[in-house]
């Protein structure tokens, strides 16, 4: 009974960590825009949990849903909020592809992505781009649902 | 490493092997047959029926019997080594069918050879000492009772393995009349640690996957690494300081620099012919151009600028064309222009998307990768996009590289991953440009993006 209750505790602490903004780095985050407490307003974390830090692509494509609109806009407007913020758009692509073009590819996402947040008036400056192709896998199995979670731009905080 | 020709028992000669060893052209493909050989009364090579697929891709898979040679324990402490080397190098080339057998004292009985239906036969001795190795190699024709050749190798003690590949080599060109590939190597991607992230290091090895080693360290994304044609040097990608740029080693010294000052991504490069400059791709908006880079002056040149996806460019072995890879058409396809950029024209034309190409040093054909209902493609055309054959498929098959004879295409395979994952290989192959003879090159862990060298020196 002690040891459950000690595990139970142990949980908590551990959770309340994760929502710390040290958890930098996140890998898996969401389009999702509930409000997400306790992370540093301006940061990574906060990107992630409260704005959507990737968009989404179709196969062999760059351009922008409209799902994938709002987030930019979402981000757009969180970037407003922070100025002071600058990001990378790493372009990502699926592994259907040959390792070169896939190279070019997923510079073309990060672009498109790039283009979007400058037109809704976010300063070119405070943007730079990178494609990782197809080795910097976010999900790492290789079925319809792991590639279209790979074909993404992600927006992180420099 | 020196070599001086040993005094002949019987002073044959090549005229003697004209007489047995013929070339031909493979069917239908007009490329040159590197080491296709039928004796003249021997039946015609059979063919085999094409692999099943679309139908417009015809496999040529003219089948050859491999050459029974005789490949005996030579005499000398290093004798086992010698001989195990060559033996290997012969065998998974899949031309040669080495067989045991003892090694002959003097003039050998061909009549003992000739019953184990050997057609040549290897004997020497290998011998260290004084720091040195000392390697006495003679090649009988055992239909003949001639001696094609005899050479004695000096060299240094560690050198065993070279000196056992340039007999490989010395053997597969007296019998076949065309250079061989052993006394190369392949650099490659060295791959580790989880998928997500995967740790890619620069590394090198012979080309039988002996003597492996890193190049770099694992810091930075590494990608593509590619030989110059000419000189000890690699040119390939890096994410170093997070800016995926093209940057040139020298072998010899160590010395890494970066090569040309772009602001887009720089990658995918290749030397020219001449080793003096490397063409390669650079981003710029949603699209990337190829450029020239001169080794010399780092003077700059635009062969591009269409807009779409211009990549993996490689030069035609006499420099005067650009075989790559765009999506100026709406897919990526494979489309040949002049060496000054300009004139480009689309030469793939099959089902689905095609890429990675290279240019065989023979000029004749181009290997590619094409992708087709999810499942990738290694095959060769001719550089007008004729006579395109599917060599290999696979989840991945891509970066094809030739040997130096063009004779065999190495190039990365790997496998789908489960969740997690698990089950996701990468690793190394080889393939006859017949389509015929694919294993894989063991020794060397997960690994990808092979570029095979020029012959040693």
């Amino acid at each position: 009974m002690r040891l459950k209750l000690l595990g139970a505790l142990g949980m908590a602490v551990f959770l309340a960590a994760c929502s710390d903004d040290t958890n930098k780095g996140a890998t898996t985050g969401t389009g999702a825009a509930a409000q997400t407490t306790g992370v540093t307003p301006g940061s990574e974390a906060d990107l992630v949990a409260n704005v959507g830090d990737r968009v989404f692509f179709e196969l062999n494509k760059n351009n922008l849903s409209s799902e994938a609109q709002a987030t930019l806009d979402r981000q757009a407007a969180w970037l407003a909020k922070y100025p002071q913020v600058t990001v990378q758009l790493a372009g990502n692509c699926d592994d259907r592809g040959t390792e070169e073009y896939n190279i070019a590819l997923g510079e073309r996402r990060a672009n498109a992505a790039r283009d979007y947040l400058v037109a809704k008036g976010v300063a070119a400056s405070r943007i730079t781009t990178i494609s990782y192709g197809k080795d910097r896998p976010t999900a790492t199995g290789d079925d319809e649902e792991a590639w279209a979670q790979n074909r993404n731009s992600i927006t992180s905080v420099r | 490493m020196r070599s001086s020709e040993l005094p002949l028992i019987s002073d044959a000669e090549a005229s003697v092997l004209a007489t047995y060893f013929g070339r031909r052209a493979l069917l239908g493909t007009g490329c040159v047959a590197a080491g296709v050989l039928t004796m003249p009364l021997s039946a015609l090579a059979q063919a085999a029926p094409g692999a099943s697929g679309d139908a417009e891709i015809t496999v040529d898979q003219a089948r050859t019997a491999p050459i029974p040679i005789v490949i005996p324990v030579l005499g000398g402490d290093a004798g086992q080594l010698v001989s195990s080397v060559i033996s290997g190098d012969l065998g998974n080339c899949g031309l040669f069918s080495p067989i045991n057998g003892a090694l002959p004292v003097g003039v050998p009985d061909f009549g003992t050879y000739k019953s184990l239906g050997a057609r040549a036969l290897v004997s020497g001795t290998a011998t260290t000492g004084g720091g040195g190795l000392r390697v006495e190699f003679r090649l009988w024709d055992v239909l003949t009772g001639q001696q094609i050749q005899g050479t004695a190798y000096t060299a240094g003690a560690g050198d065993a393995r070279k000196i056992a590949h340039i007999i490989a080599d010395v053997i597969y060109e007296r019998l076949l009349g065309e250079k061989g590939y052993f006394n190369s190597r392949i650099a490659y991607i060295a791959r580790s640690g989880p998928r997500a992230h995967q740790i890619t290091r620069l590394a090198i090895m012979d080309q039988d996957g002996a003597n492996s080693h890193y190049l770099s360290g694992g810091q930075w994304l590494t990608l593509t690494p590619r030989f110059s044609p000419v000189s000890e040097q690699l040119a390939f990608m890096s994410y170093a300081n997070n800016r995926p740029r093209v940057y040139v080693l020298n072998l010899a010294t160590g010395r890494q620099q970066l090569l040309g000052d772009f602001d887009g991504i720089s990658f995918a490069p290749r030397f020219a012919p001449d080793g003096r400059t490397v063409v390669m791709s650079v981003t710029r908006g949603g699209g990337s151009d190829i450029y020239t880079v001169d080794l010399a002056s780092r003077a700059k040149r635009q062969l591009t600028s269409s807009g779409a996806i211009d990549t993996s460019p490689c030069y035609s072995p006499d420099g005067s064309q650009i075989v790559f890879n765009s999506d100026r058409g709406g897919t990526p396809q494979l489309y040949i222009m002049s060496a000054g950029g300009g004139g480009a024209k689309r030469i793939s034309y099959g089902n689905g998307t095609y890429g990675s190409p290279v240019w065989s040093p023979r000029g004749d054909l181009i290997a590619f990768t094409r992708i087709a209902n999810g499942s990738f493609s290694l095959g060769v055309m001719a550089p007008d996009g004729t006579g395109e054959r599917i060599l290999t498929q696979g989840f991945t098959v891509d970066t094809p590289t030739f040997c130096p004879n063009g004779r065999v295409l190495a190039f990365c395979r790997q496998t789908a991953a489960g969740s997690g994952g698990a089950g996701f290989s990468s690793s190394i192959g080889t393939i006859d440009i017949t389509g015929f003879h694919e294993r894989s090159i063991p020794a060397v862990g997960m690994s990808s993006d092979p570029a095979w060298s020029p012959l040693n020196g």
